[in-house]
């Protein structure tokens, strides 16, 4: 398992890696899962309530099966940790935060620096991703903003 | 037109920033090109045969003269003095350096412009019907709705690693002159029996080298859901697009392989849970947007009539300009496909002059067509004959639209690394052979692609060719019968393949194919569909 280098949450981390989809179903004390692009994220959400770390992994940067996943998982309620795991470049980090990842194990791990500036880089945003952040449209249009 | 607010311009100018920082880290070495690759491609930058080629986006074709005026500059600063016009209504230019894209791109944000998404696989720019907001038959401007699905797909997080490009197409009027139904996503906006605006969404078509016209998924999406419905087509699509071959991974093979129903199905589902979470924005914001287009100021007591008494002036007005809504108004279209010239290319001082025109003669607005050509949409009948005097002193006054010489070519070989064929020199060679055909043909659209890719559109051409690689000499393969209009219809290839002189001569009797068996007013492509492939096959290959 990678190291985690960027994590946004003030819980315990949980120690033990995820198992895969297929030994989570037989398992049922797992706390920890971890999905391959070709899960589906759906499949978890009767046992949210007991997940305390879901990993996404990106065996390769340029397939963003992950990126809808993490979605689903945090539309569904799911508030535990979300990791992404991988091979994860740095101008992605911005993308999987507005995504729900909040935790980070790059492999190879990143730039500490450039992570930073990547995080830290859009002021606003035009969509809403359920990540909390008021888009665009809602920053024009104080109290007008659909439920 | 549509004006960036402090949040759009900070939008812009941050990507500049951000692709500043990924190009020092790339020149730097921090940056592998495999890594650089895909983020380069999502601004816009390819690597092609000689250079690097920067697209930049024309959300929906519309322009200002300002920002036509900047186009030409770059086309002087940083290209060798001129810029090409795409089938996606953007602007390429083919000789860029690594190292000074960054203030290119800087440049264009002074201008609200940018090269956002206009490559790699994520959602393109957005598209639209070039005649919008002039088009007698259209029932609503369709370039608000543009708008709102441009800022929604403009980073949009989850969909910027798509399984492959995906393209957007908006129109509103009952003749389809953007192709709508061959994109990934066609949206018509309409009226329902309680007449509420909305949106028909037409998905799974495109070109390529599997050309399909996309099947209507949903005759209604009313506007307070629309971006959460594209947001629905674009999740089913994310999670379930193949990856496996990149051949195979556009929307249209999805929506093949599962069906039309079951693609629907996925869709409904996630549209259903996703009207739950929010992501709509408000009505009021659509009503902003729609606020920045409103009617230009016209001239109530503009004469309806024309004199039409220079023959050549009158010749040009038949040919390239089209009903205006208003009265005393026409949509004139300036042709870029002079004979033997290179179709869609412009220089810096003809930008430059378009950019004046525009700004004199159609309100600041100027238009960029799918078919490679420049479109002033508001123009005073009482002005075309001035605007028209200028562009033929600037070789711009060429009268061939939508006739056998308005081609639509793609780069080709000249240019492009996946090209098989080149495309320039045998558009330029028809253009030249038929000149003097031209008239007694009337409405022919040939295009032409130099791969399989179909970047030319040969797929929904009148007359389509293809360039491919035979043994390592170029092949041109033609079709007839396609068409991209409403009646939208892809083309069959007539048979064995032919040199780049031997695809001239057997268009040549194809046509003559045609002006022998025409009736009445046929088209080509009519008179195709009526006698079928037999009789040009026969003269062809005879």
């Amino acid at each position: 398992m990678s190291d985690v280098q960027f994590r946004f949450r003030e819980d315990e981390s949980v120690a033990d890696p995820g198992v895969t989809v297929d030994v989570f179903g037989q398992q049922t004390n797992a706390a920890a899962v971890r999905l391959e692009p070709g899960d589906d994220a759906r499949d978890l959400l009767p046992h949210l309530e007991r997940l305390r770390l879901i990993e996404v992994n990106f065996p390769v940067f340029t397939d963003g099966r992950g990126f809808s996943s993490a979605r689903v998982l945090r539309e569904a309620g799911y508030t535990g940790e979300l990791r992404a795991v991988g091979e994860i470049p740095v101008d992605h980090l911005a993308l999987l935060r507005r995504c729900g990842f909040d935790a980070f194990a790059p492999e190879p791990p990143l730039n500490p620096a450039d992570a930073e500036t990547a995080f830290a880089r859009w002021n606003d945003v035009y969509q809403a991703t359920g990540d909390g952040r008021v888009p665009i449209w809602a920053r024009r249009h104080h109290g007008t903003q659909n439920g | 037109m549509y004006k960036y607010d402090t949040y759009d311009q900070a939008m812009v100018d941050t990507r500049v920033e951000e692709f500043r920082d990924q190009v020092k880290r790339r020149l730097e070495g921090h940056l592998s090109e495999d890594h650089f690759k895909p983020l380069r491609l999502q601004n816009g930058l390819y690597l092609q045969l000689h250079a690097y080629m920067l697209r930049v986006a024309v959300p929906y074709g519309t322009l200002s003269s300002a920002q036509m005026r900047v186009l030409g500059d770059i086309a002087d600063k940083y290209d060798r003095g001129y810029g090409h016009f795409t089938t996606r209504q953007n602007i390429q230019y083919n000789w860029i350096q690594l190292d000074q894209t960054p203030d290119l791109l800087a440049e264009l944000a002074a201008v609200e412009m940018h090269a956002i998404q206009t490559s790699g696989n994520c959602i393109r720019n957005i598209s639209s019907d070039q005649y919008a907001g002039a088009a007698a038959d259209e029932i609503v401007d369709p370039r608000p709705y543009a708008e709102l699905l441009r800022q929604w797909s403009s980073f949009h997080p989850e969909f910027l690693v798509l399984p492959r490009k995906f393209k957007i197409a908006v129109i509103a009027s009952e003749t389809d002159r953007a192709a709508m139904k061959l994109h990934d996503i066609g949206i018509r906006m309409i009226r329902n029996s309680a007449g509420e605006l909305g949106a028909a969404f037409y998905v799974g078509g495109g070109m390529g080298r599997t050309p399909m016209i996309a099947p209507l998924i949903r005759e209604f999406v009313p506007l307070d859901q629309l971006i959460t419905y594209a947001e629905a087509c674009l999740r089913v699509y994310n999670r379930y697009g193949r990856r496996d071959n990149k051949y195979k991974a556009r929307i249209k093979i999805l929506v093949h392989e599962l069906g039309k129903d079951e693609y629907t199905r996925q869709v409904e589902e996630e549209f259903a849970h996703l009207l739950t979470q929010g992501i709509e924005p408000p009505v009021a914001e659509l009503e902003r947007i729609k606020a920045h287009f409103p009617d230009p100021a016209y001239d109530a007591s503009a004469a309806d009539t024309l004199d039409r008494s220079d023959p050549d002036f009158a010749l040009w007005v038949d040919r390239n300009c089209a009903p205006h809504k208003q009265p005393g108004y026409m949509i004139a279209t300036i042709s870029l496909k002079p004979v033997g010239g290179i179709p869609g290319d412009a220089s810096g001082d003809q930008m430059r002059l378009m950019a004046d025109l525009g700004l004199e003669y159609s309100f600041d607005e100027l238009r960029v067509t799918h078919a490679q050509n420049i479109v002033l949409p508001h123009v005073r009948k009482a002005d075309l004959y001035a605007l028209w005097q200028q562009l033929e002193a600037a070789g711009l006054g060429t009268a061939n639209l939508d006739r056998i010489g308005d081609i639509i070519a793609c780069p080709g070989l000249d240019y492009c690394s996946l090209a098989n064929a080149r495309s320039i020199p045998v558009a330029q060679k028809i253009s030249e052979r038929f000149a003097t055909k031209e008239a007694d043909l009337g409405e022919i659209k040939l295009k032409i692609s130099g791969c399989i890719n179909a970047c030319g559109h040969h797929h929904a051409g009148h007359i389509g060719i293809l360039g491919v690689d035979k043994k390592g000499t170029e092949n041109y393969q033609l079709l007839l019968g396609g068409c991209e209009g409403d009646d939208t219809s892809l083309g069959t290839i007539t048979g064995p393949g032919f040199s780049e002189d031997g695809i001239v001569d057997a268009i040549d009797k194809a046509t003559d194919v045609y002006l022998a068996h025409k009736q009445g007013d046929e088209r080509l492509l009519d008179t195709y569909r009526r006698i079928g492939m037999a009789p040009f096959k026969e003269a062809i290959y005879e």
